[in-house]
């Protein structure tokens, strides 16, 4: 586990000014704490990827196959002729800069090779010499180079050092999507078992039990069904969710974290609450039990593997649709992706809200809606019962998923639902919010221990607005409505927001239902007593359970 | 691969010390690795460690943090079922470091 960086030491050492020397001829640095783990031999087996061994990214050799530079320019070709997009974003990118300090990374190190158009460049200039005629007369020149090791282990570093969060494509005039080029420079090294474990191990887990973490059914059954006691403990209502239930209406599916770490239980626990007062006909699966897919930050065929389980999941089960719960990348994916892996699913029906009988059209080809969808129409419709006040004790921001927002252009579904369950919000600066969102620092998995600093500098600039409106109006909740950014967040607001708790939207809504025969609820539901009537204009931000030492500005009275 | 010198045996461990192979883990084992970051295992620990093997073999994972705080309220009574007690036990994190000690896997995915 890499050592914490002191705060005000991280943040001295950023530094906007350019190396000395020609970027081409400053080769990448490997460091402790700024980098994941390589894919070791037994997940890249799992699901047989190419050149399964464990290495070490500090060794000097990284035990490639003898013939790396072809197989990684065959690769090259075979993409360039597949996807249209990337050539097309090799060839257009007049390097103007406009992406240059839109990226987190770059905001974060200062490190010139993570502005998005220079870490378009490790790979473009590869690409120029390969297989454009300028690139292959005029070399250097041309801004061509040869492809050989040092070359190869920066395209490592920095394509791991950008989430995908595409917020250089919003800004960049052409609309080059440089994640387009991240994902392609990751399928090929790929090519080379050049994963990171922190992905591969996700993958080769997903494939083999359903799920990123591993879980079992038996596994996932005993977590669910503790969470219904303390949802009883709560509420006095006693909620019985089946499992892998044949004829059920829908199929809900998840992140596995929601099933396993805090706050995602908290979220989890909402999704209980909510599915059982509105009496929906609906089942858990135990196999099709991952709504991520880490199968996306390897290569898009490994991504249509691991997608093609819900589908099976959902054919075997004989469900009508498929609710998807509070995810990122599952959207993007499944909006942008899924219909030419392994769609159109044409065995299910167009998802149709029981409750108020809307036809999400949207998901006409999918057939998934996502959960925030669903609920800002279940709210629309007045079909809860909410008590707002019961959320009094926050004062909530929103931080907008990259995947949602700028994947698939959820933006007011989710304060829709907020407006209505609580009555303290407050937006981000606009430029760091829906399509301009900043990227939680560690998404497409780089969310591992072991790159920590890595992991705070990208999540500085979110964490910079959030410390705006906990500055200015005093928030302590920053939702959202994706599993990374709840694991993520968490460890960015204790280091740089400390005070700031961290929540998926459900768990706020479970907050505000009103159940049908509940009993007098005492505590939020994190056991956290409710602020009593005549308080609910004062606001105290809730210390998260962690030790002593971590709880430092915990207290925010406004 | 870093290895660790243990009864004879080199003892292969990842870059985080989390054993490789989980078959290894013997008892004593458990407590060359707290030796190592300088920490004398007590009963107490033990405790943890005992639990979080018994979870293990039923479900192959650590358990939720809520499960681990519920079971050592009901054994060793409430004041010491919550957070600040495993972490005043296991100071890197019950679920870091008491997994390490017990032989177990370090989760990956979305937490």
């Amino acid at each position: 586990m890499a050592k914490e960086p002191i705060k005000e030491e991280l943040l001295q050492s950023i530094s906007y000014k350019a190396p000395k020397t020609f970027w081409m001829d400053t080769p990448a640095q490997i460091k402790p704490g700024m980098f994941c783990w390589g894919a070791k031999a037994k997940s890249l087996n799992v699901v047989g990827m190419p050149n399964a061994r464990d290495w070490n990214p500090l060794d000097e050799d990284w035990k490639l196959p003898e013939n790396w530079q072809e197989i990684l320019i065959e690769g090259l070709r075979e993409r360039l002729d597949k996807y249209r997009s990337l050539r097309l974003f090799l060839d257009i990118c007049v390097r103007c800069g406009a992406c240059a300090d839109k990226c987190h990374f770059y905001i974060g190190t200062g490190d010139p090779k993570n502005m998005p158009v220079v870490r378009g460049e490790l790979m473009r200039s590869i690409y120029r010499k390969y297989f454009t005629t300028p690139g292959k007369v005029f070399g250097k020149l041309a801004g061509a180079r040869e492809l050989d090791l040092q070359v190869l282990k920066e395209w490592w570093t920095y394509f791991f050092q950008c989430t995908e969060c595409r917020r250089c494509s919003v800004f960049c005039p052409y609309g080059i999507d440089h994640a387009e080029i991240t994902i392609a420079g990751r399928e090929l090294l790929n090519l080379l078992g050049l994963n990171i474990e922190w992905i591969q191990g996700p993958v080769s887990n997903c494939y083999m039990k359903g799920n990123h973490l591993g879980l079992e059914p038996q596994t996932i059954v005993s977590n669910v069904e503790f969470m219904v006691d303390d949802i009883e403990t709560l509420t006095g209502i006693r909620i019985n969710p089946t499992f892998n239930r044949k004829g059920a209406e829908i199929l809900f599916v998840t992140p596995s974290g929601d099933l396993f770490a805090d706050p995602g239980t908290y979220t989890c626990m909402g999704y209980l609450m909510l599915f059982h007062e509105l009496g929906l006909d609906y089942t858990w699966s135990t196999y099709a039990s991952e709504g991520g897919n880490f199968g996306f930050f390897t290569s898009n065929e490994m991504a249509k593997r691991l997608n093609s389980k819900i589908y099976a999941e959902a054919k075997r089960l004989g469900v009508k649709w498929i609710l998807g719960g509070e995810c990122g990348h599952m959207w993007r994916l499944v909006h942008q992706y899924m219909d030419t892996w392994n769609g159109p699913a044409g065995f299910l029906e167009v998802p149709k809200s029981p409750i108020t009988g809307t036809v999400f059209d949207n998901a006409k080809s999918t057939k998934m809606t996502h959960i925030i969808e669903f609920t800002a129409d279940l709210i629309k419709h007045g079909k809860l019962k909410l008590d707002p006040s019961r959320n009094d004790h926050l004062k909530v921001t929103f931080h907008d998923s990259c995947n949602t927002a700028r994947g698939m252009g959820v933006f007011e579904e989710p304060r829709h639902v907020l407006k209505n369950i609580c009555r303290n919000f407050y937006e981000m600066p606009r430029e760091t919010i829906k399509e301009q969102t900043f990227c939680c620092g560690s998404g497409s998995g780089l969310n591992a221990g072991e790159d920590m600093e890595l992991r705070l500098r990208g999540g500085l600039a979110r964490a910079n607005a959030v410390k705006y409106v906990h500055d200015k109006h005093g928030v302590n909740m920053l939702a959202n409505i994706c599993a990374i950014d709840r694991a993520s967040l968490t460890t960015s607001m204790n280091y740089w927001v400390p005070g700031v708790t961290v929540a998926g939207v459900h768990e706020l809504v479970a907050n505000a239902l009103v159940m049908t025969g509940e009993k007098k609820r005492e505590t939020d539901l994190r056991g956290e007593p409710l602020p009593a009537p005549e308080d609910q204009t004062s606001v105290s931000a809730r210390a998260v359970a962690q030790p002593e030492g971590e709880k430092a500005g915990g207290e925010a009275n406004v | 691969m870093p290895t660790i010198d243990f009864q004879g045996k080199q003892i292969e461990l990842d870059e985080d010390g989390y054993l490789v192979n989980l078959g290894d883990w013997v008892p004593e084992l458990a407590t060359v690795l707290a030796e190592r970051d300088g920490m004398t295992l007590t009963e107490a620990h033990w405790e943890v460690i005992n639990f979080l093997r018994d979870y293990y073999a039923k479900y192959q994972i650590a358990p939720m943090i809520k499960i681990l705080v519920k079971e050592i309220a009901k054994s060793m009574g409430p004041e010491k079922g919550n957070t600040k007690y495993l972490y005043q036990l296991y100071p890197a994190g019950p679920a870091k470091q008491a997994c390490l000690y017990a032989g177990l896997p370090k989760p990956t995915g979305c937490v």
